[in-house]
């Protein structure tokens, strides 16, 4: 497969080493002159100094051929944003990926239909949520294609699903529930389970259902 | 009328003033407070200090009730992305969007963007003059 690794920062470097080790072909493509000559060093002819969101240097790295992938991984998010559209729009790039530094602005890439993004501070967060006993929903994945995302959540005493069978429950239209996790044991969520305080349940929704199956699983 | 400049540099705060003279509702957008001296010590538009990336900032300078927007920053690429979500977010019709590099100002214009290019301006001026004068010694 080849690829454009665009920003060669920590992310944008490994991940284009990580390729390269799995025996891909990779073009990296890194504005600052500082820090091409030391990526050079390492990737030697697989690096490109330049910005990525100038089409005469996407064309040096190859654009034209085009890459089965581009990743835009620069420290700049409306950089990664237009160097997914030019990539996409400009050269039928058929998958684009794209950083997000600034959580805030993944609103931006979504309304500019570059789904598939990556952004670290949210991943940490949705980590740092699971990690803390007293939650409500925690947000395990977000499936932006398909439109949907996984969520934990946490029966507790309170919950006005503690002791009903799954059977009993009418669901919010666009959720399922998957599983529930007890006693570190997880097994599939089917009309016979029965919902007990400290069960841990994955489901799967529409997002904007939320706040419907929080009512229904979580206390009032 | 009203009419949301963001960016407030040399460009934004002199179109921004042109067209509160013509009695325009204009409201300049900057990261910087010191642009505000830009706009003249007789400025009585609106100016709000931020990021026009910032949904927020776009909301507090009035973007739901923009009939125009300029994106005048210094970040061609930071210009595209807020030129595309004006439009698209809030359906304006009219933005136009300042964009040094020619390629990418070509790109999106034939996307259906409004891009102004000064470099291209000043590339397509240059050689007009250059023409006039080898004209002039043939």
């Amino acid at each position: 497969m080849y690829t454009i690794v665009a920003g060669g920062g920590k992310v944008g470097a490994n991940v284009a080493r990580s390729l390269l080790r799995m025996g891909h072909e990779v073009t990296l493509v890194e504005q600052r002159p500082l820090r091409f000559e030391r990526l050079q060093e390492e990737f030697e002819h697989q690096v490109l100094l330049g910005d990525a969101t100038e089409l005469h240097i996407l064309e040096l790295a190859g654009i034209g051929r085009p890459p089965q992938l581009v990743l835009a991984a620069t420290g700049d998010d409306e950089d990664n944003l237009i160097i997914c559209q030019l990539a996409r729009e400009g050269y039928r790039v058929p998958k684009v990926v794209a950083r997000v530094n600034d959580p805030r602005n993944q609103e931006h890439f979504d309304l500019l239909g570059i789904a598939q993004t990556v952004c670290a501070t949210s991943n940490i967060l949705g980590l740092v949520e699971h990690e803390v006993p007293e939650h409500g929903i925690v947000h395990l994945l977000e499936l932006r294609k398909e439109n949907l995302e996984i969520v934990e959540l946490q029966i507790d005493r309170d919950s006005p699903a503690a002791g009903k069978r799954l059977a009993g429950l009418t669901l919010p239209v666009g959720a399922r529930l998957i599983s529930v996790m007890r006693n570190g044991r997880s097994e599939l969520a089917e009309s016979s389970t029965v919902l007990r305080p400290g069960d841990q349940v994955l489901a799967v929704l529409e997002p904007g259902k939320e706040d419907e199956l929080k009512r229904l699983l979580l206390k009032r | 009328m009203k009419l949301l400049v963001i960016g407030c540099g040399r460009v934004g705060s002199a179109v921004a003033r042109e067209f509160q003279a013509e009695g325009w509702d204009v409201v300049a957008v900057d990261e910087k407070e010191e642009a505000l001296t830009r706009l003249g010590a007789g400025w009585s538009g609106g100016f709000v200090i931020g990021h026009g990336m910032d949904s927020e900032i776009l909301r507090r300078a009035g973007v739901d009730e923009a009939d125009a927007v300029v994106v005048a920053t210094n970040g061609d690429n930071t210009n595209l992305v807020i030129g595309q979500v004006v439009r698209k977010r809030y359906g304006i019709e009219h933005v136009v969007v300042r964009v040094l590099d020619p390629a990418r100002a070509d790109f999106y214009a034939k996307r259906g963007m409004q891009t102004v290019s000064p470099t291209q301006t000043a590339i397509s001026e240059l050689a007009a003059r250059v023409r006039v004068a080898g004209k002039a010694l043939a």
